[in-house]
Parts: C-alpha cells; structure tokens; sequence
C-alpha cells in the first residue's frame, strides 16, 4: 500500500505543469454552461492537445494514445483541472472512439480516429429518445436496409451540442422483430449533414441551449457506417456506456470547485468573520471535502484495477452516483454562499460589448446557474437510480 | 386546537384560488414574465378591486380586518400559480411598517394607496455585505437640516422596477452592525439621486440595485423611531419570511402534484415509474416533507403576534424547516421528471428554480439555524 506519488510520477506533473503554463490558451475562460463558449474556444485546447499527442491519452498507443498509466492519467487530469481547463468534448474521444478502435473495421479506424484525436470533427451522442431515456432499449429510431444504405427514421433527444456536431453515432432499431427489445439494435454512424436531418435547440432551466433534439426523415446513411454487426448494438452501446460513467465522476474539477467555494466563503463575510470560519458553513464545506476524498481514493483504487487489466465493469456506476452527488452539493454550497446575489439572472444583462457587471461580486454570477444545469447529472448517462438498480444487480448479485 | 378559517377568510381563499385559477395559467405567467415588463399591472388592480391588497389590514387602517391568516392564504394561493407580482415587498413589507408605526398622516397617504394598489413598494433592506443580517448597514441618513440626507446601495430589491415607492432601511448612527442607530425611511423612486440597475431574476421575477446619492428625505418620511428601527424591521420580517414560508407551500403542493402526475403516466421499461418503489418512497417523502411545511408555515403566521422571543423562534423554525423542503421537493421533483425536469419549457423547472431562491429569501437555512440556536441558549 502506498499512497505517495513515485519520483518519476512527480518528474511527470511538472512536465505536465509547464506544458500546460505554456500552451494552454489564455483567452478562454470556462464559461457558466458550455453553450456560452463558442464552438471554436470549445476545442481550442483539444487541437492544441492533439498536435502534441496528447489529446487521447486513454486510447491504445497504436491509435494514438499516450501509454500513460492510470496513475499518470489521474495526475494529467489534475492539472487541467488546477486551471480550469476546457477539456476535450467526450463524444469523440471517451465514446464513440474507444468503440470504433474496438469493434470498428480497419476502413473506419482509418477515416474516423484521426480526426478525433486532432479535434477538427465534433461527435454528438444520438442514444435518448423521448420514450427511451433510462429505459434505452425501447428505442425506436429505425434503420431499414435500402441497397447499400440505411434509411433512418425517427427522434432522438437529449443530443448534446448536437448544434455543432459534425458526426453523430446514432442508436437504431434494426429488427423490429427481435423477440428482446435489447436484440435488433444497430449502431450507426452518421454524417450530421446528411440531408433529413434536424437539429432543434432545447432551452434548458439554466437558460442555456446544450441539448437538442434531433429529427432524422428518411436519412440516407451509407451501410458501411455500420459498427460491427447489424443487431449487436447493444453490446457496443454498453461498452460505451461504461466508459462514459468512468469519466462522469469528475473528481479534479471537484477538487478545483471545492478551492473556487472555499475562496468564496473566505470572502464573504458573516458577523464580521469570513463565511468559512462559520462552523455551521465550514463543517458543510468539510463533510463534501470528505466525501470528495472517498471518491478520490475509490476512483485511484478503480484505475490500479485498470492497470491491472480490468476494464471499466459495474464499479463505474458508483463512481456516477457519489461523484455527481457530490457535484450537484458543491454547487448547493456555493449558491448559499453567495448569499443574496445569487438571485439576479445575469444572462439577463444587455450585452453592451463589456462582460463587466457592476453588480455583486464576479464569482455568483454562475452560481445559480451552474446549480440548476447541474441537476443534470444525477440524470444523464443513466440515471442514479438505474446505477443503484445496477450495482443491486451486478454487484449486490439480488 | 382549531386549523379551521372563519367564513371570511374561505372567502379570501376562494377568491384569490380562483383569479390564480383562471388568470395566471402556465403559459401566460411564460409570456408575463418573458415581457418587458415583467409583471401584469392590470393583475394588480384587479387583486386591488378584489379587496385582496385589504384582506391583511384592519378596518381602522382601511383594510378587511384580516390579518397574517389572510396573508398565508393569499402566498398560498401565489406559491401555487407562480405570481410575481410584488405582494410581499408592496402589501406585507411596506403595508407591515405603515400598520405598525405609520402616523396617522403616513397611513393617509400611502397605506391606502397600496390599498388600492395605486401606489407599489419595494422593500430596500439587504445590502451586499449584509448576508442576512438586517442592521448590518453601510447606507447612511445623515441630519440634514429638519431632514434626513441618505447615501448608499441596496441589493437585489425585489420589485423595484415596478416600484413607485421604496421603505429603505439606513443607519442614522452607530457602528456598521450595531443594534442601535437603525432607521426606516419612505423614498419615492423618483427623488432626486435616487437610481436603479433593472434585471430579472433567475425565478422569473424582476429586481434592482439601487442607489441612493445624496437623496434628501424629510423629516415626516421617518417611520417608527429614529434610530430604533430595528426591532419594527425584525417584526416586518418575520411577517414576510412567514409569507414567503406560505408561498413554498403551495409551489411545493403543485410541484409534488405535477410529480405524481407525471410519474403515473410516463413510462419506462413497459410500466409507469409511478411503479416503482424507489420513486413511489421519494414521492411519499415529497408528501410529508410538504405536510410538515404547511404546519410549519401555520405556526410561523400564529406567532407572529406573540411576544418577540416566541415570535422569532417559530419563524426560525419554520423558515429551517421549509428550506429544508423546498430543496428535497424542488430537486426530487426535477429528478423523478428526468430530462424534462431541466427544461426550460416544463413548469417544474419554474417551481423548482422559485422554490431554490426561497430557500435563501429572508435569511437561509442556515441563517436561521443560527438565529434560533441563539435564542434557544438564550432561554
């Protein structure tokens, strides 16, 4: 048992540190939710990151991963996280490219991984449907096989930054006929300016635009963006999901909030005394700290498994539940913390050309925000409650 | 023991149940909110004409001869809709000062005209560096001559722009926090050096920074005794913090329904969710965390009138304990609606959004945690 980094491992954060000193773009902050940042400052730092090699450190070294340790991978996203970094969107390089590199064909591997790695092609997720969110395998998108293309018909929704995508990876239905709903499932990859296809913003309670629906009529898709086999989509659908919860827990961003609240309450004031010397705030600020650092352990002890040769299995889905819950208490704290200025909707404001806001202090300003968007996350990627019915399952064996 | 309501309070119940009813639809608080204005000055009149700015005051004041009651019904009824309109600022606040120490003159000249919802208040207390402590005050009222000249910045005042009339709260001496030296004034908001910062709110309702340069206020804007103002603030306080404790109770009453709505007929894996335990448990946890809201919020409006202790204790409690509710329900709510939970388009957003800024409105929870640890150690 050894909790402490090895000297070549903190040979490895400085030279992480000092790339990141000295290439990170300076003119992009995180904003508030993400539709604020423009597509261009979204992947600013993945170009950037795949110009260095860098930007897939996940991925097996002949796609071009990094051969980075887990451990090595926890410290990368430590120190991105120490400056806020806008990191690379997942739907390329945490989804659909771990299940292209897997159960892809060379031609596929050959048009599609490049560009991921680079950033150059924006992916988007099309699994949801209005009658297939935690139940996903009710879908009902279909693809019926015309010559050498499918034809897609139906609507997919909770599509993230869909409004930008190049390229989706789409869920569909087909064999109607299958005698289990998980059976008949294909997965699909979809040029998103296929002619038949609509992309319609959802305003969402933050008052942002992330997620989409998306309408597919008679969407002409050629049959060699089939991944793998017709039908066994599901199969590819769940290994994607695995990954996608193993990333959900966001410890370094956690960490880095929990620094971003513990400066506010050093600031604001209660009776005189920093809101953090308040015993009743502090032991609030104190128990998600702990918790945080439960995760973290439980998370380091997950990828040693990893390095072990596990891949990602049924353990993901408690780093899902106690890291988004954790997310979702830290910014509880931080809208308390900001007292009486997190009222006013600053998106409200005029744009007058200056982001200068006369009005309370710089950091409430996405205080409210950032806790309505984050009720999301208890939500996505498989509902908490469908993580719990899963490690009842899976690892509970009931 | 009797939680009944006399015959003229079912009134006041039915009335303001109905006008919420048939007026304040889902759709067209969506288009009030989203409009310039951000209010419906012609729903004010007619809650006006409908006696319902009365229903809190009593006969000698103008008023139906009601009392905090009336209020908790009317925020009921409010909390249920989603009205913005300025009820608590205008009626509450500013009507609370006017009844409890307004001379006869000031309640001739504005008590009626809130009365009759022809003149609106907003109540500028809450100041940046405040957190929730009322006399913790940097604008100042300086002896000008037989009046008063006040400087300073309030934040957040709910209402403001549609204010025609502000009660501002200002330290005439003492210390920045101290208990003494604390006044209550009536500004007009277009006194000279009066200004404001207009914005909407995240909970659909509109508010102002406003500034106060030099604004010269005479000696009969006074309410109450000069620098002992405070007790009289804690007093309209407690009396709204009681009404806003009314108003999550009926936001949480809708957003529990809506829920149970929603979960009996959206369906997941061939059943209604409604089927399952997990969610069935956290709805009958919405259920008692809302009952024990409305007792709550029963308690906070039958103590306002009791001694300043007693008072202060059963606001304390219940504005704890509702906080405490408003978030459980308002995020269940939101978790068991799933992705149309974060939407904007969907009403449980909305109650979720307003039930979040009423944990906060009036002290937090644990603003008032503290409070009544000091005067349970106290007693």
């Amino acid at each position: 048992m050894n909790l402490e980094f090895t000297a070549e491992e903190n040979a490895f954060r400085d030279e992480v540190r000092s790339f990141i000193e000295n290439n990170y773009p300076q003119n992009i902050e995180r904003a508030a939710v993400q539709d604020d940042m423009s597509p261009e400052d979204m992947t600013a730092w993945h170009k950037i990151l795949g110009e260095k090699g860098w930007s897939v450190p996940a991925w097996p070294e002949q796609y071009g991963g990094t051969g980075w340790t887990p451990t090595q991978r926890y410290i990368w996203s430590e120190e991105n996280a120490r400056v806020n970094a806008v990191m690379p969107l997942p739907f390329g390089v945490a989804m659909v490219g771990p299940v292209i590199y897997t159960f892809g064909n060379e031609e596929q591997k050959a048009k599609h991984l490049p560009g991921i790695r680079s950033g150059d092609v924006w992916w988007c997720q099309g699994y949801s449907e209005p009658g297939a969110g935690s139940d996903l395998a009710s879908l009902k998108t279909t693809a019926v096989r015309d010559g050498d293309d499918y034809i897609l018909n139906g609507q997919k929704t909770w599509t993230t930054l869909a409004q930008h995508a190049d390229w989706g990876f789409f869920l569909c239905r087909t064999d109607p006929d299958a005698p289990k709903p998980q059976q008949g499932i294909s997965f699909i990859l979809v040029d998103m300016n296929t002619p038949g296809i609509e992309v319609r913003p959802i305003k969402l309670i933050d008052g942002g635009y992330e997620v989409n629906e998306v309408w597919l009529t008679d969407v002409r898709v050629p049959a060699e963006n089939l991944i793998g086999e017709e039908n066994k989509g599901w199969t590819y659908a769940k290994f994607l999901l695995a990954h996608e919860r193993s990333g959900i827990a966001g410890v370094a961003r956690s960490k880095r909030g929990v620094e971003q609240l513990k400066e506010i309450a050093q600031h604001e004031m209660l009776d005189g005394e920093p809101l953090l010397q308040d015993m009743g705030f502090a032991t609030k600020v104190s128990q998600l700290e702990i918790d945080l650092a439960a995760l973290e352990i439980t998370e380091l002890r997950t990828l040693a498994g990893e390095q072990a040769g596990k891949g990602p299995g049924p353990e993901s889905s408690l780093l899902k539940v106690k890291g988004t819950e954790i997310q979702q208490r830290l910014t509880e704290l931080t809208l308390e913390a900001v007292g009486y200025y997190g009222t006013p909707d600053f998106r409200s404001f005029p744009a007058d050309g200056s982001n200068d806001f006369p009005i309370g202090p710089d950091y409430a300003h996405s205080a409210a925000p950032t806790y309505f968007n984050m009720r999301k996350t208890s939500i996505y990627g498989g509902s908490n409650e469908i993580q719990r019915n899963i490690i009842t399952k899976m690892v509970l064996g009931l | 023991m009797d939680f009944n309501f006399s015959d003229e309070q079912n009134m006041v119940r039915d009335g303001i149940s109905r006008l919420v009813r048939e007026q304040y639809d889902w759709d067209t608080r969506r288009a009030v909110i989203s409009s310039e204005s951000g209010w419906r000055p012609e729903f004010w009149a007619q809650l006006a004409e409908l006696g319902m700015l009365a229903a809190p005051f009593s006969e000698e004041d103008g008023g139906f001869g009601g009392g905090a009651v009336e209020t908790m019904l009317i925020m009921e009824e409010f909390g249920k809709g989603l009205v913005v309109e300025p009820f608590i600022p205008s009626v509450v606040c500013a009507g609370g000062f006017l009844k409890h120490a307004g001379t006869a003159a000031q309640k001739e000249e504005y008590l009626s005209a809130i009365i009759a919802g022809e003149k609106v208040f907003a109540f500028a207390y809450a100041e940046p560096q405040g957190r929730y402590d009322l006399a913790n005050l940097t604008t100042t009222a300086k002896k000008d001559g037989d009046g008063f000249s006040l400087n300073g910045q309030k934040a957040v005042v709910i209402g403001a722009p549609w204010a025609s009339h502000f009660v501002v709260t200002a330290r005439t001496s003492g210390g920045q926090s101290d208990v003494g030296g604390v006044s209550v004034f009536i500004v007009a908001k277009d006194a000279e050096g009066v200004s404001l910062r207009d914005y909407a709110t995240v909970d659909g309702r509109r508010a102002s920074e406003v500034y106060f340069e030099n604004v010269a206020v005479s000696a009969d804007a006074l309410i109450g005794e000069l620098d002992n103002g405070l007790p009289l603030i804690e007093t309209v306080v407690d009396e709204a913090t009681a009404a806003v404790c009314a108003e999550a109770t009926g936001a949480m009453q809708v957003t529990h329904a809506m829920t149970l709505e929603y979960a009996k007929q959206r369906k997941q894996f061939g059943v209604p969710i409604s089927s399952f335990q997990v969610l069935q448990h956290r709805m009958v946890d919405m259920f008692m965390e809302y009952e024990q809201s409305i007792s709550m919020s029963y308690l906070a409006t039958i103590k306002l009138d009791e001694d300043e202790a007693e008072r202060k204790h059963a606001v304390s409690s219940a504005k704890v304990r509702i906080g405490q509710s408003a978030r459980f329900v308002g995020q269940s709510a939101v978790q068991t609606h799933g992705g149309m939970g974060v939407t904007d388009e969907t009403a449980v957003g909305s109650y979720f959004k307003r039930l979040s800024i009423i944990e906060s409105e009036f002290g937090s929870v644990d603003h008032h945690m503290r409070r009544h640890i000091k005067l349970t150690a106290a007693a």
